[in-house]
């Protein structure tokens, strides 16, 4: 009975390092766990690749900031070695909040160095930000070039040959959202029901379970949810034989395993202490 | 005036952008064009200058009265402005780019990655199950935690299916009640600020 | 092990370690952090709106443009400029134009787009058709998802006493809600732990070179 008053008074800082250790011992002695695939991620994989050689080109919008990152940036690096390596023109959108942009950059970062013989204006363009947030999305459905007028670097869209092809939503084959806000909904109401482009959405999993409804609509083509969801994208890459790079969120899933078993005993084990010195007082 | 002003252009131009939608005449469009992509973007750039106002006050509201932690006030000023010139001056330079991704990426990533420990600390001491309702939110948490990673297939084969139905079914039927009543919500707010019977937007005063 | 010798990652990692170290408990060090992020977050903002959106949408088109329609873009600068009103304590009622502006059209615009979007795609996808039933499983699920909307619709209709038969299916709708308040709680703990596994791997393998 004490032992259980004991357990319910824990300071948390032990539980605090226990949640520490448990992430740090798979990822220093990892088990490789397989990664199963679903089918929300796996009609997303498919309907960008069947984007190959049809001439519309792929908008990826970075619809995050830091405190995403984790989860969403290895789907932007994933969607972007996809398309690059199936020489799927890609439109990269720093995002609808100028604080997303940075995340852009650092995907491009991550991916560029596997994909030497792109070219800059004719394989990508990095849009950069512009104010608007619904407006932006509005806007771009009558023109690109006259939204942002210029790219993240300062060069003019209308000069770029790639945007000279594909200059609004008639010409981009899927909108792929990658975020951990309301984004999702945004370009689904202002994009996809206005100008009828398809959306496909990578999400954290906080906002994943909410997404399902739009899922079965078919507002969204497909959805990557959470780490596992870019583990899975990851290993469906990787089975088509496209460089890869580190597996960030695929080496992350053992250490996510882990420390879900170790909540599912802390919860059981804070129920039953609850129960029983409830029942003592009783 | 000072407030009628603004609610009748809230008015009429909450009418016309809901007419604007039906309407495919060319005239409609150009307005449309020049509205949203030119005008109402530029509008939205100056907003800032709200967001700049309340953190410079703020803080040096701190500093001069000395309140605990002020020095703290310094570092979130200097910091703002060394950004700030940093990119300014090298146009979006190596420092400006090295700051971001070695200073302000971390230390976002890692103030929102303490929520993992808390989260841990909160479902010991919190996660009850006092009643059917708790008990079958614990059940779904526990079922949806095991089922979305690799240890879950170990335990059960069909487990992911499981969860998978889970989440098209059962938690979309709630997700999608919660959507339908947050969009009837979210069409009276709309409504309400045309009509000029939310208000709250204008602040007080005057 | 293989520690980085770049000076940024160990910025990076120390500016890490000085937020964890608030799990200990508060301290100068988190405070630090804290405040330096602020500052440098604000300041970003501001470099990426002068130089994407300033510049471009208002500097290059008055000063470098050539049509005379150009001259137009002074009206939403003007408006725009209402918002340095509230510097003023005598005429900062000015403000109130352009945020009526921006909000009425954003509300005028998001009406009728909700309507499809929110309302009518999600009542679509809830009713019932006769090719659902083609097979068992998915005419079961299908009630299952039609009978959870209706009666988490009716669980958040307060108009009504939640009595006898509307009781009893506002009931059912609680319980619903309860496995999809469930399934978020065990998603959210997901995505937590996601962002902590983020900074570990990037402590393990960037910093220290303990990992691959």
């Amino acid at each position: 009975m004490r032992f259980f008053e004991k357990i319910l008074k824990i300071d948390r800082r032990w539980i605090f390092l226990i949640v520490g250790i448990v992430v740090i011992i798979p990822l220093i002695f990892p088990i490789g766990m397989p990664v199963l695939t679903t089918p929300p991620v796996r009609s997303l994989y498919n309907y960008v690749d069947k984007l190959q050689g049809t001439g519309k080109a792929v908008m990826l919008v970075t619809d995050f900031d830091p405190s995403t990152m984790p989860e969403l940036l290895p789907m932007a690096c994933a969607i972007l070695r996809h398309c690059f390596a199936k020489k799927i023109p890609v439109y990269l959108y720093g995002g609808l909040y100028s604080a997303y942009v940075g995340m852009a950059e650092m995907a491009l970062e991550k991916t560029l160095p596997d994909f030497p013989d792109l070219q800059y204006g004719k394989d990508y363009i990095f849009l950069g930000y512009v104010p608007g947030v619904s407006l932006v999305i509005l806007g771009m459905g009558g023109s690109i070039s006259g939204t942002f007028n210029t790219d993240y670097y300062g060069n003019k869209l209308d000069t770029l040959p790639l945007n000279k092809m594909v200059d609004n939503y008639k010409n981009i084959g899927i909108v792929i959202d990658l975020s951990g806000s309301a984004s999702p909904e945004t370009w689904v109401i202002y994009g996809y029901q206005r100008f009828g482009v398809r959306i496909g959405v990578g999400t954290t999993a906080v906002s994943a379970a909410q997404y399902y409804p739009m899922l079965q609509t078919g507002q969204f083509v497909g959805m990557l949810g959470g780490l596992k969801g870019a583990a899975e994208y990851e290993q469906l890459i990787k089975k088509a034989g496209i460089p890869t790079g580190r597996l960030e969120a695929t080496i992350g899933m053992d250490a996510q395993s882990f420390v879900h078993i170790f909540l599912i005993f802390i919860i059981i084990l804070g129920n039953i202490a609850f129960l029983i010195t409830k029942k003592r007082k009783v | 005036m000072r407030r009628n002003l603004p609610l009748a252009l809230a008015f009429i131009l909450g009418f016309v952008m809901i007419f604007q939608y039906f309407i495919p005449h060319p005239l409609s469009q150009k307005f449309y064009d020049i509205f949203i992509q030119q005008w109402l973007i530029i509008i939205s750039i100056f907003f800032y200058i709200l967001s700049w106002r309340s953190f410079v006050l703020y803080h040096t509201n701190k500093i001069r009265r000395k309140k605990e932690g002020w020095w703290a006030s310094i570092v979130a000023i200097v910091s703002f402005l060394f950004m700030a010139l940093a990119g300014i001056i090298t146009k979006k330079g190596y420092i400006f780019n090295q700051m971001y991704n070695y200073v302000y990426a971390p230390l976002q990533a890692t103030m929102f990655s303490l929520l993992a420990f808390f989260v841990a600390s909160a479902a010991f001491r919190a996660f009850r199950a006092r009643n059917l309702e708790a008990t079958l939110l614990l059940i779904a948490a526990t079922i949806v935690m095991l089922g979305r990673v690799s240890v879950g297939s170990y335990i059960w084969k069909g487990l992911p299916d499981f969860v998978e139905w889970i989440l098209e079914y059962p938690n979309m039927a709630a997700q999608r009640g919660i959507r339908i009543g947050v969009g009837l919500g979210m069409i009276a707010t709309s409504l309400k600020i045309i009509l000029g019977i939310e208000r709250t937007y204008l602040g007080g005063g005057d | 092990m293989n520690i980085s010798t770049d000076i940024w990652v160990w910025i990076a990692a120390l500016l890490t370690l000085f937020i964890y170290s608030f799990l200990y408990k508060d301290n100068p060090f988190y405070k630090f952090a804290e405040h330096l992020f602020i500052g440098i977050g604000v300041g970003y903002t501001t470099v990426l709106l002068w130089f994407n959106s300033v510049i471009p949408k208002l500097w290059n088109p008055l000063v470098h443009g050539t049509s005379p329609m150009r001259f137009f873009l002074i009206i939403p600068i003007l408006i725009g400029a209402l918002m340095f009103s509230i510097f003023s304590k005598k005429n900062n009622w000015l403000i109130r134009i352009p945020i009526a502006i921006y909000i009425g059209a954003g509300s005028g615009l998001a009406i009728p787009l909700d309507f499809e979007g929110l309302i009518f795609e999600q009542v679509k996808g809830t009713i019932l058709t006769k090719s659902m039933f083609n097979s068992f499983i998915v005419g079961f699920s299908s009630i299952v998802l039609f009978i959870g909307v209706i009666a988490t619709l009716v669980y958040f209709y307060f108009s009504k006493e939640h009595k006898g038969f509307v009781g009893k299916t506002a009931r059912v709708g609680i319980f619903y809600i309860m496995i999809a308040f469930g399934a978020s709680f065990g998603y959210t703990v997901m995505a937590r732990v996601s962002l902590l596994i983020g900074r570990m791997q990037f402590l393990l393998h960037n910093w220290l070179g303990i990992i691959k």
